[in-house]
């Protein structure tokens, strides 16, 4: 069995109680912290770690601590990141209903770090239960005496809040969720200023993703150094799968960063393999905004090695035949699932959730949503699909914030790996519209990279 | 679009006003504008949808120019714009959910309320609509009802027939 530092006691009766949860060790990190450290040495420590973070950049956390400005007089905040709704991707929901405390307790320490004196946790919209849960966690925090003035008489006092989205997609960019906490539409900010000078109310900001928080709960307890050591290479430590789409055993997974996709797909301990004895045809691993991939090139890099669930080895091989962690939101897709329609559907996605405010997204999102839905529904010209690789250039890299280029990539990726299923849509309209292409060569092994040299 | 008025004679009860009061003090003083996103949920959850006097009490209360609170509620897909049934059933309609069922989810709703997508039944007791992603694709196909966002994962067309049965003999 793998580690786990996050989910370990995800099991135990009540936990998402104070009091169970303070039996089993919870709020250790805080006396820690609190009582024997000073702020920067928690900040060293996580650096020590090499925590990522988990909410889709995979930016080191420890590092984007360490940029916050504090000017003399200003407050500074910090503010968690739950606006969840990356499709593919619901660890964030997971964590907050079964054990809030341990974000609340991540949180408390994070603060101590950069010096805050005030949080919040944003929260989308859509999960008030989870606003609830989380709302009567910090009541009992509070009255426990981690929460307020003088936490365990250290003299570091914190309120901690709550604070609901819209159902926006957008505000899940930090400097839109800044805007959105500010009251007002999630439109992304130019950076500079980034928010560590310039966040919430012109203060300065540190914004978090809820994983990334409550990874620093294992951090501080036992140590930089030791969370360093599980993982693989610089994708340090654990991290929480969301496993959706054609699987027996779709749900949130903790992994040690490095177990192979194969293992993660088709081990009883994760996946379970592909629902109703189906087969494999492609994935999407990092949530819907990075490249799909057929199941041949995520369980393999081109070079013939076996993937892994890492930072790096997703993205081997870079956009030609890689992809990306991104936020952990694993999509499988069996071999009865049209890419076409899957497309049009995540295009349709972005569309709804551009923020309106940078011409190249949001026209270009409506514009391919139109000619992929066309595609789909039997009305497509072969001249449709290079079109589309047109226009999500034209988007890609010209927009404030990466909604842009997370509307493009998989478009783009979609049409690099399956353009015969394309072409078959255009040239077989009726067909299409009755029945699906399959999984034609798309599982097939990789060509020998020698063979593919004289290919070209 | 903003819809037509219905709530002209309305005043915010007391226990509202008190829930607004709360929430402002989690703010710097002056920053009052950042209550604007719970204010308009809690109304809503009251009123069933935010007309446009709603939303200019709502300025009036936090201060700060009626188009401020247009351009929020208007952004946000969560609030709704006209009048609704009792009950919105909120389908997802993004990816994940699509490859296990949801669009056969949406259909049947479709055809058991007999009302198209963002229309409501002549009892006033039901809408529909099909949302983007909700976070909970390992459970999918889901739906949520407000104003509690209730959750129903798995779906089926036998738990929907169940769920819809359920809720129209409800007071």
């Amino acid at each position: 069995m793998a580690r786990k530092l996050l989910l370990e006691n995800i099991n135990v009766p009540g936990i998402h109680t104070f009091d169970v949860y303070r039996q089993n060790g919870g709020y250790r990190s805080v006396e820690k912290a609190l009582k024997t450290m000073t702020p920067d040495a928690v900040v060293e420590e996580v650096k020590t770690s090499g925590l990522r973070g988990r909410g889709g950049a995979g930016f080191p956390t420890g590092m984007k601590w360490s940029f916050l400005a504090k000017p003399e007089g200003r407050e500074r905040y910090l503010v968690c990141n739950a606006d969840e709704s990356e499709p593919g991707t619901f660890k964030d929901r997971y964590l907050m209903t079964h054990i809030p405390h341990l974000l609340i307790e991540g949180m408390i320490v994070a603060s101590f770090a950069l010096g805050a004196k005030t949080s919040y946790i944003y929260v989308r919209g859509e999960m008030m239960p989870q606003i609830r849960i989380l709302e009567r966690a910090i009541a009992e925090a509070k009255s426990a005496g981690f929460l307020g003035k003088n936490i365990l008489g250290s003299g570091y006092d914190l309120e901690l809040y709550v604070q609901p989205g819209g159902g926006a997609y957008i505000c899940g960019e930090e400097t839109a969720l800044i805007e959105s906490l500010e009251g007002k539409r999630g439109n992304p900010r130019i950076k500079p200023p980034f928010p560590a000078i310039s966040g919430v109310w012109a203060c300065p900001t540190v914004v978090n993703n809820v994983e990334t928080i409550a990874a620093v709960v294992p951090i501080i307890n036992d140590g930089g150094e030791e969370y360093a050591k599980i993982g693989n290479g610089r994708s340090t430590g654990t991290k929480l799968i969301s496993a959706s789409g054609n699987l027996k055993k779709p749900g949130v997974y903790e992994i040690e960063l490095g177990v192979p996709v194969e293992e993660f797909i088709y081990s009883d301990e994760y996946c379970g393999g592909i629902a109703n004895g189906k087969r494999l045809k492609a994935v999407v691993a990092g949530g819907s905004s990075v490249p799909i991939l057929p199941a041949n090139l995520i369980l393999n890099t081109v070079n013939g090695q076996p993937r892994l669930m890492s930072y790096e080895s997703l993205s081997d091989g870079g956009f030609q035949s890689g992809t990306m962690l991104g936020s952990g939101g694993f999509i499988a897709f069996d071999e009865d699932q049209c890419i076409v329609r899957n497309t049009w559907n995540f295009s349709r996605f972005y569309h709804h959730e551009s923020c309106g405010q940078c011409s190249p997204c949001r026209e270009g999102t409506g514009w391919m949503e139109k000619v992929l839905h066309r595609l789909e529904y039997g009305h497509g010209k072969m001249s449709d699909i290079d079109l589309l690789v047109d226009v999500s250039k034209k988007i890609e890299g010209n927009t404030i914030c990466p909604l842009g280029d997370a509307a493009a990539w998989p478009v783009a990726s979609a049409i690099r790996h399956f353009r015969d299923e394309f072409e078959w849509h255009v040239a077989n309209p009726k067909e299409a519209m009755e029945r699906n292409y399959g999984l034609a060569k798309y599982a097939d092994p990789l060509p020998k990279l020698e063979e593919v040299a004289s290919q070209n | 679009m903003l819809s037509v008025t219905e709530h002209k004679e309305i005043e915010f009860s007391s226990e509202l006003i008190k829930k607004f009061d709360g929430i402002v003090t989690r703010y710097p003083q002056g920053k009052q504008k950042s209550a604007l996103l719970p204010m308009l949920h809690l109304v809503q959850a009251e009123y069933g949808w935010v007309s446009p006097e709603l939303m200019d009490k709502v300025a009036a209360y936090l201060q700060i120019k009626p188009i401020e609170v247009y351009e929020v509620a208007t952004f946000y897909t969560m609030f709704f714009l006209r009048p609704q049934g009792k009950y919105v059933l909120e389908v997802c309609r993004t990816g994940p959910c699509c490859l296990v069922g949801a669009e056969k989810i949406m259909t049947y709703i479709e055809k058991t309320l007999g009302v198209k997508e963002g229309e409501v039944t002549e009892d006033g007791k039901f809408s529909w609509r099909g949302v983007e992603c909700l976070a909970a694709c390992g459970m999918a196909p889901v739906l949520q009802i407000g104003p509690e966002y209730t959750f129903y994962e798995h779906l089926t067309v036998e738990s929907v027939d169940k769920l819809i049965e359920t809720l129209k003999n409800k007071i």
